[in-house]
């Protein structure tokens, strides 16, 4: 079992969470996950590592509600404990000295970037952040990562949903005023992730995915979480999830993310009516 | 790796002393061979096939009192007995027989305790008749051998639902501190041998139940969790700890273990890394390795969704491939699951299955179709990425290969295309990469699988034993078991002479 220490909604939908986990603590470094479950009943799911305190002895992540599990996630409260919490897993990022590197965060991804930004950081390399959000109320963290960031760049979609709102279009405008960027690094969704890949792809920058297939164990046991990666099968869990975002077979990843669409939705319906018992009978 | 070993001079003599006890000849005179050969051999009742294959219910229900006594009585009680040699862990089979023909149930269930601290287990999962039932005397003069497993589980049963299970008096506790790396059939062996010992010993388990392949991989309908259960217990009395969700080699290495006060060290951790057939398709939706499919249902309880949250694809028309007891379990899961056809694809011929002769039998009862001579070479998907249909190549059987099976040969044309909504691949695993990639200087084999000196599976950094299948790349329950139990000693002897030194 493993306590809680705080759990906070950060913008609508999108929580953070705190856990005492000494032993992930001490071993997390940037790029890693964990899987927990949020009940007995839960699904076993993975969530990136977006900050931790040795010392402390806690580890955070931020995650989006999307189905039950993050659901029932979203509505624990500090105290409460977590069946499953296990890791750190996955390999680290490959943190080094690049020159520039472009660290590009969307959704939960702007939690996730967080780790990734600061160790570049720390290793030497001018960071430039890019965050996007749908809009400005979406955006969180903004000062933390402005902390270990050379410069902040938004796509906010506040007043008109515009192409030049969206990140790959601000990746080619700095590439325009003449910055030279060596590495470019994504969290977020598919879609952020394989647009990102595909602005970087002409222009040959080594771009950096975290891909987040669906995940069991996450030891390499199962094999739910395979991608395509350059025309061989990895497995996300324990050869990434960190992989280069130009040999990604997106299509498969986008069809394979969405295979339990239907019980997904299926299930939380099923659950919320639990929430309700007296309005259930009909 | 062959498991028929010569006994060892003690062992013969212990076996010896306990043959020349009064009781036992006297058993022995009270029923003449000759009549004991005429006793049929007891048949395991199970439930109907038409009801069975649809739940998770247990498929065999165990022999009453009065029949296994009787099954009991047909033993010939050897003065040589060759199944104690078939036994890959040496159970004093004659013994346990013979206290169950007594009808001293208990005594029995500690009689096989003390060679073997998981009879319920071993009596539902070994494959008996390759191994004890393979060489059963009996065998050679009736034709039928002792139905040794099924008494073996009635004794453990009858131990359990008695709630009189035995805890044996512990040593003064040693002070060594051991780490066991895997809750699996090798590690649990261990850890109990060595608690027995006087050690202090912590299993280390990544997943949130204690069991290993047992609990993910082997469903309810062949093992149900109980069992498990009260095994685990078990261990939990003998002062064992369990520390579940802790992933040696990410939360902490093995190295780190040994900083932290540890001693000695067994690699249980399992062939946890699923083979793939490397062909077109295998990464649409539908497509799961055996694992994937059993764990979603076993250990995350997908069969019971939505009321877990874990689901699983719910097929029509299954395709498991492969011929072993997983490919087994698998294909039995999906008709439970309601699958109007579910199918094994298997390259070779029935004769050349793997599987355990009980499982098979049993599928072909619950109205699984068996495709032999038969391999995928291609999954077909639709448009949203799920599979549609597999495109199959029959085959032919040619010289035999080096396990000594005859190899299958592709029959040019002969390819089909058969409608699939779900298939599992089930042939097989390779070791689990993590712990021989943070443990410096762990010396692995070209299958990645960890090398041990089999007489005390040892590898080659000192303090540090493996077994089951990170060393054995796929086997069995028991021959983990007997590596357990190996290994164990070893442990024993190697933490003693450190004290001296």
């Amino acid at each position: 079992m493993a306590k809680i220490i705080q759990r906070q909604k950060l913008v609508p939908n999108i929580h953070l969470i705190e856990v005492e986990a000494p032993e992930v603590a001490r071993k997390a470094r940037p790029g890693q996950f964990v899987i927990l479950m949020p009940d007995e009943r839960g699904e076993r799911i993975p969530l990136t590592l977006a900050d931790w305190d040795a010392e402390k002895g806690t580890a955070t992540s931020v995650f989006m509600v999307v189905g039950t599990s993050t659901e029932k996630l979203s509505r624990l409260k500090a105290g409460d404990e977590l069946p499953v919490y296990v890791g750190p897993l996955g390999r680290p990022a490959e943190i080094g000295y690049f020159g520039t590197v472009l660290c590009a965060g969307g959704c939960f991804g702007i939690g996730a970037i967080f780790p990734l930004a600061r160790a570049y950081k720390q290793a030497g390399n001018r960071v430039l952040t890019l965050l996007d959000a749908r809009a400005r109320y979406l955006l969180y963290w903004e000062d933390k990562l402005r902390k270990v960031s050379d410069e902040v760049h938004l796509a906010l979609r506040d007043d008109q949903i515009l192409p030049q709102e969206y990140i790959p279009y601000r990746l080619k405008e700095l590439m325009a005023r003449g910055e030279k960027i060596d590495r470019v690094h994504v969290v977020g969704c598919t879609y952020l992730m394989s647009s990102c890949s595909e602005a970087t792809r002409p222009l040959g920058i080594k771009t950096i995915v975290s891909l987040n297939p669906i995940m069991l164990d996450g030891t390499g046991m199962c094999g739910a979480c395979r991608v395509s990666v350059g025309g061989g099968t990895k497995f996300a869990c324990v050869d990434g999830p960190d992989f280069d975002g130009h040999l990604v077979d997106w299509n498969e990843l986008y069809a394979r993310r969405k295979a339990y669409l239907e019980e997904e939705t299926r299930s939380l319906c099923e659950w919320e009516k639990t929430l309700f018992p007296g309005e259930n009978k009909l | 790796m062959s498991e028929k070993e010569e006994l060892t001079p003690e062992l013969k003599a212990r076996l010896k002393e306990e043959y020349q006890k009064p009781w036992r000849q006297e058993l022995r005179r009270a029923v003449p061979a000759k009549e004991r050969t005429k006793i049929p051999r007891q048949k395991m009742p199970e439930r109907p096939p038409e009801v069975r294959n649809r739940d998770f219910c247990e498929v065999n229900l165990g022999l009453e009192k009065e029949v296994a006594q009787l099954e009991a009585r047909r033993c010939l009680d050897c003065a040589n007995p060759a199944c104690v040699q078939g036994c890959p862990v040496s159970i004093d089979i004659p013994s346990f027989v013979k206290l169950i023909e007594a009808g001293e149930f208990i005594l029995a269930a500690r009689k096989i305790k003390e060679t073997n601290s998981l009879p319920a287990i071993c009596g539902r999962v070994c494959p008996q008749e390759t191994q004890c039932e393979a060489v059963c005397n009996l065998k050679k003069v009736a034709g039928v051998p002792v139905a040794i497993g099924n008494l073996e589980r009635f004794v453990a049963d009858y131990e359990r639902r008695n709630g009189e299970i035995f805890v044996p008096s512990l040593p003064p506790a040693t002070g060594k501190k051991v780490a066991v790396i895997g809750a699996g059939p090798a590690g649990l062996t261990v850890a109990g041998e060595l608690a027995k010992k006087g050690h202090q010993v912590t299993i280390f388990e990544a997943l949130h139940v204690a069991g290993g392949v047992l609990v993910y991989g082997i469903p309810e309908f062949r093992l149900p969790k109980s069992i498990l259960q009260a095994e685990v217990d078990y261990l939990k009395r003998l002062g064992v700890e369990i520390k579940l969700n802790f992933v040696v080699g990410k939360t902490a290495t093995l190295d780190d273990l040994r900083a932290e006060g540890y001693e000695a060290f067994f690699i249980g951790t399992g062939a946890g890394l699923p083979n793939f057939m490397k062909i077109p398709g295998e990464n649409l939706i539908g497509v799961y390795s055996a694992n994937e499919y059993l764990t979603r249902v076993n250990l995350m309880r997908a069969y019971d969704f939505p009321r877990y949250d874990t689901p699983v694809i719910i097929g029509r028309q299954v395709a498991v491939i492969g011929g072993g007891n997983v490919a087994m379990d698998s294909v039995r899961t999906a008709k439970r699951l309601g699958a109007k056809r579910a199918m094994i694809i298997y390259r070779r011929s029935r004769h050349e299955m793997p599987a355990r002769e009980e499982e098979v039998k049993h599928a072909e009862e619950e109205g699984i179709e068996f495709h032999f001579l038969t391999v995928p070479i291609r999954y077909i998907g639709d448009e949203y990425g799920r599979v549609r249909a597999m495109e199959c190549q029959r085959m032919e059987l040619g010289e035999p290969d080096s396990s000594g099976r005859r190899r299958p040969i592709p029959v040019p044309g002969s390819e089909f295309i058969t409608e699939v909504d779900l298939a599992v691949v089930a042939i097989g695993q390779s070791p689990n990469p993590l712990i021989p990639q943070t443990t410096a200087g762990l010396k692995v084999g070209k299958w990645g699988n960890v090398e041990v000196d089999w007489s005390t599976m040892a590898t080659n950094v000192e303090g540090v034993y493996a077994g089951g299948d990170i060393v054995r790349g796929g086997a069995t329950v028991i021959l983990a078991m007997g590596d357990g139990r190996r290994a164990a000693a070893s442990i024993d002897d190697f933490l003693r002479n450190k004290k001296q030194s």
